[in-house]
């Protein structure tokens, strides 16, 4: 795998395809463990940990399992590795386990593990597949310890356990809560996101449009790769020129 | 006769299973557009959940349990709802043309969602339905009535859903308020809502 090909499953994972703030994908875990940025940090690792397990596994069995019953068969893979979290956070970590309940077994039908089994793990090899599970579940690791950590700081006063001030908006911890504060990064990541993108896309634009002698090679003009030395490198070039 | 009643609203409202409890959101913002789809989505949870509860609670019971397999209750429920969904949409398209052609595009979908694996793993929890439901001992009818009423539920909340978004699509907004956003503010109202049956008591 080249560092590029790494860069951009990094990137789409945690940010372009950011399961819970992009794909609003695994919405029911993000809405009802994100009460406090510990249960957001401690159900992303279980689900970052079968991600990876079940992409590598996925990946592995890939010409093996036959295309009529992969979803069965994607299913049952996933529901192994989930018992095996179940049984080893009810061993080691069992205040975690309690206060993830219900939500612990749901993994099975988390929509991001089977999108990334049907999406990528089914068509791609062992070690990308590792990676993306990797970025995916880290990128939903951390949209719900920030969007944990905002109805924690704001419903109990708290942030990880910790307590802050005795200030507390009660309606934070509320499922209406979930909902508000959940729809509303979303809003935030979306606009910032797509600024972000727009700032990127017209800088690649100037450059597509006013090409150096010295920006020959395709592989600068790629927008996944740094755009800032190329742009950089362009200025310095013109500078050049001009003395 | 009266816990009949409190477990429909019990079930209903206060521990509504889209809004309260977070089981079913993916249907429920995906869905959602349109009420006669809401509906048709709904009734299809509900008869799922209904016959899941039916099966899976004997099979944890007098199968999973006195034989100490308890750890393979999530590999044999997902099992049972896969076989379960497709048994049923056979027995629909067989037996009734019309109502597969209403109901069968929505039932694949069953078998991922939330509240189907939810109220299966939910009822098995012997203490916590007991105190949920304020019963003394627990069995299989109030196990299938549990998951009859969850459903219903369901329903009542994804067919409100529809009818907020078929307005909220003819409203201005902020762009980035468009899409799951203001949906998520129209479900935060409903939750508020709905808060207010934890009052009955």
């Amino acid at each position: 795998m080249t560092g590029k090909r790494f860069k951009t499953i990094a990137f789409d994972g945690l940010l372009k395809n950011n399961p819970t703030l992009r794909l609003v994908l695994g919405t029911c875990p993000t809405l009802a463990l994100s009460t406090a940025a510990f249960n957001g940090i401690g159900m992303g690792l279980a689900v970052t940990f079968i991600l990876i397990c079940s992409n590598v596994l996925i990946s592995l069995l890939r010409k093996t399992i036959p295309n009529a019953v992969r979803i069965p068969a994607f299913v049952i893979i996933i529901a192994t590795f989930v018992t095996i979290v179940r049984m080893v956070l009810d061993k080691f970590i069992p205040s975690l386990y309690d206060s993830m309940g219900v939500y612990l077994p749901l993994i099975v039908v988390n929509c991001i593990i089977l999108g990334r089994a049907e999406s990528f793990a089914s068509k791609n090899k062992v070690l990308d597949s590792a990676c993306d599970g990797l970025f995916t579940g880290l990128g939903f690791t951390c949209a719900l310890t920030l969007i944990g950590a905002i109805r924690e700081i704001l419903g109990a006063g708290a942030i990880f356990g910790y307590t802050l001030w005795d200030f507390k908006i009660e309606f934070f911890t509320s499922s209406a809560g979930a909902f508000f504060v959940y729809g509303l990064s979303i809003a935030i990541f979306n606009a910032v996101y797509s600024k972000i993108e727009n700032v990127r896309r017209s800088k690649t634009f100037a450059l597509r449009i006013m090409p150096k002698p010295d920006v020959s090679a395709p592989d600068n003009l790629d927008p996944d790769a740094g755009n800032e030395e190329n742009a950089n490198a362009t200025a310095e070039a013109t500078a050049k020129e001009v003395k | 006769m009266g816990t009949f009643f409190s477990i429909i609203i019990i079930a209903v409202f206060v521990n509504n299973f889209v809004v309260v409890q977070f089981l079913g959101i993916c249907p429920f913002l995906g869905v959602s557009k349109k009420t006669n789809n809401a509906l048709g989505m709904g009734i299809a949870v509900t008869l799922v959940m209904t016959i899941t509860c039916l099966i899976t609670y004997p099979i944890y019971e007098y199968l999973l349990v006195p034989n100490g397999l308890e750890y393979l209750e999530i590999i044999v429920f997902i099992f049972v709802i896969a076989a379960l969904v497709q048994m049923i949409e056979r027995a629909i398209k067989r037996f009734s043309p019309a109502l597969y052609k209403a109901m069968g595009i929505y039932l694949p979908l069953i078998t991922t969602n939330c509240a189907v694996l939810g109220v299966a793993e939910l009822v098995i929890d012997k203490a916590q339905m007991m105190s949920l439901l304020g019963i003394t001992s627990m069995n299989l009818g109030y196990a299938v009535l549990y998951g009859l009423f969850a459903g219903v539920g369901f329903t009542v909340s994804i067919v409100i859903m529809s009818g907020l978004r078929e307005k909220i699509d003819h409203l201005r907004m902020p762009g980035p308020m468009k899409g799951f956003p203001i949906t998520m503010m129209a479900a935060c109202f409903m939750a508020m809502g709905f808060y207010v049956f934890n009052m009955i008591g």
